[in-house]
């Protein structure tokens, strides 16, 4: 057990400084679509919330984990989907200088 | 544990790739050429936790998992299609629905724990329910704000400070008590009831100049409670997802109060502007010269450089489409046309550039502050349209003005200004702005 917490500091600790790095070299440009990005992907929080709902210990956890099922799930379709419009906007200049 | 590892095996491995996925992603997003990428490998990493996790064979009941996934999808596609406008509206929604699932989460661990919960775990899963709950409704009301349900105006009163750091300390020591008396379950609520509180509280004394900042605040609080999530339930995946999260949020927010010249905590501890409004009284007297849109178009024509500076009020006018008329037929003329991007413009970061570049204008000509600062001096007209604080000269020159220092966009360096705004209504920020009075600016009124 505590070997586990020490693992998981460990891992806390890399990918923040990874996540920092990273993400200092996201241009401005790409801000908002870079933050409806994170939101998707923090959405994974659903793992939790399904093994919640499917584990059906209570009625309590289940209510609750199918409820933060729901929350989570429309993050990760919406949050997805309207990074991806966005990036799709973003154009180079078709022609070089006239 | 069990006889079979195989399974376990790979549900961990999954979550591995997924996790090697997501960082990935977030590498690809440093370019718009391979941001798209970036997506498709976060889609993919989720698709792969999901599966994964469905694999487990501690989950008895699939039947209200389907449910909630398909519920989720139907709710999410609207979400998915919201004007591009609302984007920053949306995304504090979705920081909200974030921390939701969280803080339900952690709810349900409390109580399949207790009453004996064990310190360690005690202390992640508050820090989860506390983060999760405030930034629930911090969110909430932020988007309440951002969409105009709320009012924008920061709300004040005495002592504020002090409730806030009061309800805040008052968590905490319920924290605490709890993770030494972890049998005390009747605590538990309160963990519940004061932040969400305090995130209501939070929120009402901030303005909407702050709105960038604070949902990049907010997002890095959604980020740190999935990161704590991940310590109550041993996934080095959501931690690692919160982790990164909670690192965009917080280089974002520091971004931003840096190009507002403001730290955090004068950010979250002080409304904007508000012993400035009244300052300033006199104002109406001062010379303002107007144009008329022809004589604008005339100025426009023989210019050979033009900086547009946009800001929120392009896109409360929905006006994107047509500085891309302009654009057009600018550089048909074969002027240089670029717009300059102040990292607070707008509604959250980076807004505008989204914006511009749904009204198909090349990203390449879409500067960032720090390059387009230099080239002021040699334009012939700066066009700002709807912006107003960014571009204040008295953020360099006036020692009294409460946005003293903050970074600026140079326009008054150009060789003319103009101005098209809808009235002489100051900023969000409340601030006069002296550019106006300038002789060689120009305004424009009505709707850009």
């Amino acid at each position: 057990m505590k070997m586990d917490l020490i693992t998981s500091l460990y891992v806390f600790m890399l990918a923040a400084i990874v996540g920092l790095e990273v993400i200092r070299r996201v241009s401005p440009l790409l801000h908002t679509p870079l933050m409806s990005l994170t939101n998707a992907l923090d959405a994974i929080a659903v793992v939790g919330a399904i093994l919640l709902a499917g584990e059906h210990k209570t009625t309590l956890s289940t209510v609750l984990g199918t409820i933060a099922i729901v929350a989570a799930t429309s993050n990760v379709v919406g949050g997805f989907f309207i990074t991806d419009r966005m990036l799709k906007m973003f154009k180079a200049s078709r022609s070089p200088k006239p | 544990m069990t006889p079979f590892p195989g399974t376990d095996t790979i549900i961990e491995l999954t979550y591995l790739i997924a996790t090697a996925l997501f960082v990935m992603s977030l590498k690809w997003m440093s370019s718009p050429t391979t941001a798209r990428h970036g997506v498709w490998a976060g889609e993919l990493g989720m698709l792969l936790a999901i599966v994964g996790t469905l694999l487990n064979r501690s989950i008895v009941d699939y039947k209200w998992v389907a449910i909630a996934l398909v519920l989720g999808t139907i709710i999410g596609v609207p979400l998915g299609k919201v004007q591009m406008t609302a984007v920053p509206q949306r995304t504090a929604l979705s920081h909200a629905f974030g921390a939701c699932c969280v803080t339900l989460v952690g709810t349900a661990e409390f109580y399949l724990r207790a009453p004996a919960v064990p310190r360690f775990m005690m202390s992640v899963l508050s820090m989860e329910v506390i983060l999760g709950s405030l930034t629930f409704t911090g969110s909430l009301m932020a988007a309440g704000k951002l969409q105009e349900i709320l009012p924008q105006r920061p709300i004040i009163f005495k002592g504020q400070n002090l409730v806030n750091l009061g309800m805040l300390l008052v968590a905490i020591g319920v924290a605490i008590y709890l993770v030494i008396h972890p049998d005390h379950t009747y605590l538990f609520p309160a963990l519940l009831a004061i932040p969400l509180l305090f995130g209501v509280m939070m929120i009402i004394p901030i303005g909407g100049a702050d709105m960038p900042t604070v949902i990049s605040l907010l997002n890095a609080y959604a980020g740190l409670s999935a990161s704590a999530m991940g310590f109550v339930l041993d996934s080095k995946l959501l931690i690692v997802a919160g982790a990164l999260d909670g690192a965009s949020g917080l280089i974002l927010s520091v971004n931003m109060s840096k190009a507002m010249n403001r730290s955090f905590s004068n950010v979250l501890f002080g409304g904007f502007g508000q012993e400035q409004t009244a300052a300033k009284g006199g104002k109406e007297t001062r010379p303002v010269r107007s144009a008329s849109p022809e004589e604008a178009a005339e100025i426009l024509a023989v210019a050979s450089k033009v900086v547009i500076v946009p800001g929120y009020g392009m896109a409360v006018a929905q006006a994107q489409h047509k500085v891309r008329e302009l654009y057009d037929n600018l550089t048909k003329r074969g002027i240089d046309v670029k717009f300059a991007i102040h990292p607070v413009a707008g509604r959250m970061p980076g807004h505008m550039n989204v914006l511009l570049a749904e009204a198909d204008i090349p990203y390449d000509k879409l500067l960032d502050m720090d390059e387009i600062n230099g080239e002021f001096p040699q334009t012939d007209v700066a066009l700002i349209i709807g912006a107003n604080d960014v571009t204040n000269p008295a953020a360099r020159t006036d020692s009294s003005s409460p946005i003293f220092g903050m970074p600026i966009l140079d326009v008054d360096k150009a060789h003319t200004v103009m101005v098209i705004k809808r009235s002489m209504a100051a900023g969000f920020a409340g601030i006069d702005n002296p550019l106006y009075y300038l002789d060689k600016t120009l305004m424009l009124f009505g709707d850009a």
